[in-house]
Parts: structure tokens; sequence; C-alpha cells
């Protein structure tokens, strides 16, 4: 059984340029795969698509099926019952998917109190267990700020938080740790490790970066001018890289990381 | 080399920029952004500042800069207290010392063309006029690889990478000594990011330009800096030879962002 099942996606501009182009790609429960690429690859637009979310005047064509639902061509009604409950995404930058308006604690209940019908007490205990889930010290404080008060590393916790509020079988997680700092990604990558693994969620992992992507998932595809360039795992690609794209990114990313072997034999 | 003969190798020249104990705090609020800091740019000697947000990096580059005054201490030019009120001096300083910033995409005027926006430092230093210039602008651009007619273009019509480099010749033109260098990388792609550090190894090596750059790519820092200063909530923490302070950190705070980096499995 699979979970997702992209066939033949393609996604155009109104004035007829491709930016997705004939991709395919299957996930099943549970399973991880990392979506590798740099600027206008289309990686973004592939999972935006995966939850309808294309940005107006965008057109899919093709088959997206997640957990048996068609995805391409669904009616709102429609994609909001799957949103939040099949799927959910976390994005890059954090301070743009929470409302500034809004306090910690109301927007996490929202999902919460649209998708599994909790109020009162309820609804707050369950507010303050989401926020602990994700690790966020001090819950009850966390749920009473506004987003611009708590840090960068503490708002993708919310996200996440939210992401994870209805249990989706499958997380999408766009570049979620790249405007974080190095030592709050490392923290963000194993908490999203523990989190997915303990609810045995599968994830769509996006990232331009190889080193990322390989602390969360064994399988990846490279994508390059919204073409699929190739599959396969991490590892293997890394190593043993068959297409002229994938080595370039491999070799550049060796290159720079090479400047960091120092003294490191003594 | 023991560190005594290190030092001594380095006192002999006058350091092009220093920082004496410098502090920077806003008005009303409690905490300095930046307390006690002194670091020396000798010729030469690139300097990386790293840390994480809020660590006050940027601030530090900016008062290396003289576009922000310290509340405490002395930033020094050329072994003469900087001032901002000395327009000889400031003329001199901005002759020799110029600045690339992280966005390629707002650092660039979208109205002007490459030529004009190249030929901007020196019009403003009074170093050339519109028909002197354009030789000048000309061996700018084709020294950072860009194509002659370039200068005949807008900036929207060149990717990222090229803009950074358009930047990079803009900082350049008027042959400074020092490039201070916010980031200059890191909203590139990977395969882009090779080649702009490329570029900087080749201008430092073939120009003899020195760097100060912030930076919070590790691995960046260790391509071109001899010597690094890691900042924590406004104070240095350590500082030292590159090779050193990263290859074998002495405080906690630098091992846990060289342990935070994430590397390619393999």
């Amino acid at each position: 059984m699979t979970l997702l099942d992209i066939r033949g996606l393609t996604v155009r501009t109104a004035d007829g340029r491709t930016l997705v182009d004939d991709l395919s790609l299957t996930l099943g429960p549970g399973e991880r795969l990392g979506v590798i690429g740099e600027s206008g690859s289309g990686k973004s637009l592939t999972t935006l698509a995966v939850l309808g979310l294309l940005p107006e005047g965008m057109t899919a064509t093709g088959s997206v099926e997640l957990a048996g639902t068609q995805i391409v061509g669904a009616t709102e009604k429609r994609l909001t019952t799957v949103r939040g409950r099949d799927a959910a995404i976390v994005f890059q930058e954090p301070l743009t998917a929470l409302d500034p308006l809004m306090r910690v604690g109301r927007q996490l209940a929202e999902p919460l109190r649209g998708k599994r019908r909790l109020t009162g007490g309820a609804l707050k205990r369950a507010v303050a267990e989401a926020l602990e889930q994700v690790r966020l010290p001090e819950p009850d404080r966390i749920a009473r700020a506004f987003p611009h008060e708590i840090s960068g590393g503490q708002r993708q916790r919310v996200a996440l938080a939210m992401a994870l509020a209805c249990e989706p079988k499958l997380l999408i997680a766009d570049e979620p740790t790249t405007a974080l700092d190095v030592s709050v990604q490392a923290e963000m990558l194993a908490l999203i490790d523990t989190l997915v693994r303990e609810r045995e969620m599968a994830v769509l992992f996006v990232s331009h970066d190889l080193a990322v992507v390989a602390k969360v998932t064994d399988r990846a595809l490279v994508m390059k001018d919204g073409r699929a360039v190739e599959e396969g795992t991490v590892e293997r690609l890394v190593r043993a890289p068959r297409e002229e794209y994938t080595k370039a990114l491999v070799t550049s990313a060796r290159r720079l990381e090479s400047a960091l072997d120092l003294r490191s034999a003594p | 080399m023991t560190p005594v003969l290190e030092t001594r190798a380095l006192e002999t020249t006058t350091p092009v920029l220093e920082l004496d104990d410098v502090a920077l705090s806003y008005r009303g609020s409690a905490a300095p952004v930046v307390r006690d800091v002194s670091l020396t740019v000798r010729a030469g000697h690139s300097l990386a500042l790293v840390g994480e947000s809020g660590a006050g990096k940027t601030t530090l580059l900016r008062l290396l800069l003289g576009l922000a005054r310290p509340t405490a201490g002395t930033v020094r030019f050329d072994g003469e207290p900087l001032a901002l009120r000395d327009r000889e001096q400031m003329r001199r300083f901005r002759r020799g010392v110029q600045c690339v910033f992280q966005d390629p995409y707002s650092s660039l005027d979208p109205r002007r063309r490459v030529g004009a926006i190249v030929a901007e430092p020196l019009r403003s230093l009074g170093i050339a006029d519109r028909r002197t210039a354009a030789p000048k602008v000309a061996e700018a651009l084709e020294r950072v690889g860009l194509p002659a007619d370039a200068a005949r273009r807008y900036p929207h019509e060149f990717s990222g990478g090229q803009r950074q480099r358009i930047a990079i010749a803009r900082a350049t033109v008027c042959e400074p000594r020092v490039l201070l260098a916010d980031e200059p990388v890191s909203a590139l792609d990977v395969t882009t990011r090779v080649k702009i550090v490329d570029l900087l190894a080749e201008l430092k090596q073939e120009r003899g330009l020195t760097l100060v750059m912030v930076s919070h790519d590790l691995s960046v820092v260790a391509s071109l800096c001899e010597r690094t200063a890691v900042l924590e909530r406004g104070g240095v923490v350590e500082q030292g030879d590159t090779a050193r302070v990263l290859g074998d950190p002495a405080h906690p705070y630098t091992r846990r962002l060289v342990d935070s980096v994430p590397r390619l499995p393999g």
C-alpha cells in the first residue's frame, strides 16, 4: 500500500512555463524520502502540490494520490479534510508560518479544536501536551507568548507541534532548519527524527543540503529544473552519484566540507 | 610554530583595522549588544567572525565599517582612531575598506545598469569620472568572471551567484585593502557557493585582499580565513588561528558549534 503516489506531476505557470516536469515518486506508510535540489528545482512546488497549496495561477496536471485521495483537481472542501489529517507541512520560515497577532497557544488550539473536536480544559491540556512533545520548556509561558517573543528555534518547534497536532500520516518538511542556527538545527533534526519514529509517520524532507537530508532520511530524490535527476539511498548518492548533476552537487558539498578537516588527525 | 613566535610575527605590522575594548549598547536597553571586544585585522590575515544569531557579528561588522559608533572603546583604522567627521580620513577609509552583503537581490539598485553600479565607488570617492571609470569597471567585471557586456545590463538579468559577483566587483573596483563581507555566500546554492568562495580566495591571493567575514558557515570560514573569532552573546569567547580554533576548540561553545555541523555520510 502506498501513502503518497505522485505520477507524472507537472506544474505550469499561467504563461505556460513548466516548473515541475513529469515527476513521479511513491512513499509508503512510515517511509522517509528526502528531496534534494537547488533554487528553482521545483522541490518546494512539489510539496505544495501534495497538499493542493499551489500559488494562484499555477496549475497541476498528472496525479497526486494522498492516502487514497486524488489531490489534483480536488475541491477546496475536499482538500480541507486532507490537510492536517493525512499530511501536514512545516515550512522554512516559522515567522511567516505563524500569525504574528495571535498567541502561540491559540494558534495551536485551532487544529486541535477543528480536527480533534476538543474544547475547554481538554483543549488546554492538549495544547500544553503538544508543546511538551516538541520539547519546549515552560509550555505555559510559550502558550501565552506571541510568535515574536520566542526564539526562531522555539517558533519552528511550535510550527512542528502544529503540523503534528492532528497526527498526520505524512509530515512534509520544506527546509525546516535552513533559517536556524547550526546548533539549533542539530536539535531540530534530532527532534523530527524521534517524533516521526514514535508516531510511525512518513516524511517527505525537502532540502538543498545533502548533509542535512542525510540526518533524517535514508532515501533521497535529486531534482533539477523541475525534473527528477536521480533517486537512491543517500549513502549511494553521496558515494557513487550516477548523474552529472548529482556529481556536481556532491563534489561542491565535499569541497566545502573538506575545509573543516582541520587537524582532526594528530 | 610556538604561540610566542606567532604573536611576534603578527606584531611587526600596524593593524589595518582594530577594535579596542569596544562595546555597543542601544539607548534604553539593559544589556550591551557587544561588550569588551578587542580584535585586530592585519593585512594578509583574513578574519572570520563566527557565532549564532544575536551573537553580535553583524554589529561588529557595522562598527568596523564606521556605520555604528561604539558606546565604549575605540575603533582604529591604520592605527588612528576612526573619526566619522574627519572627511579626509573617511575618504582614505572608504577607499581602503569596502563591503559586500548577504543578499545580492537587495544590495544592488534594480533601476541602474551594472556598469553604473560598479562605477559608484569610483565616482563617490572621486577616483574617476564617467569616462575614466569605464576601463576600471570592465577590469573589475572581468576579474570576478562576468562577461564584458554585463555593464550594459540590469541586475535582474543575472542569477543570484552572478549578482554576488557584481557586488564583489563594485566592492573591489577601487582596489581596497580590506573587504568586509556579511554572510557573502549564505544566500547561494551550494554549487554557486563553491564558485564564489573560489573567487574570494583568488582575490585574496592575487590582489592581496584581506577579508573580514561574518559567517555562520564554518566550512566557508575554514576555506577563506586564517584567523577566527568566536562570538557568543556579544562577547568574544575564543580567537586565534582558524585551524586551531575550529580544529581544536578550547571553549565549549566553539566545540558545540563545530560538532553541530552536519556532515556528509561516508
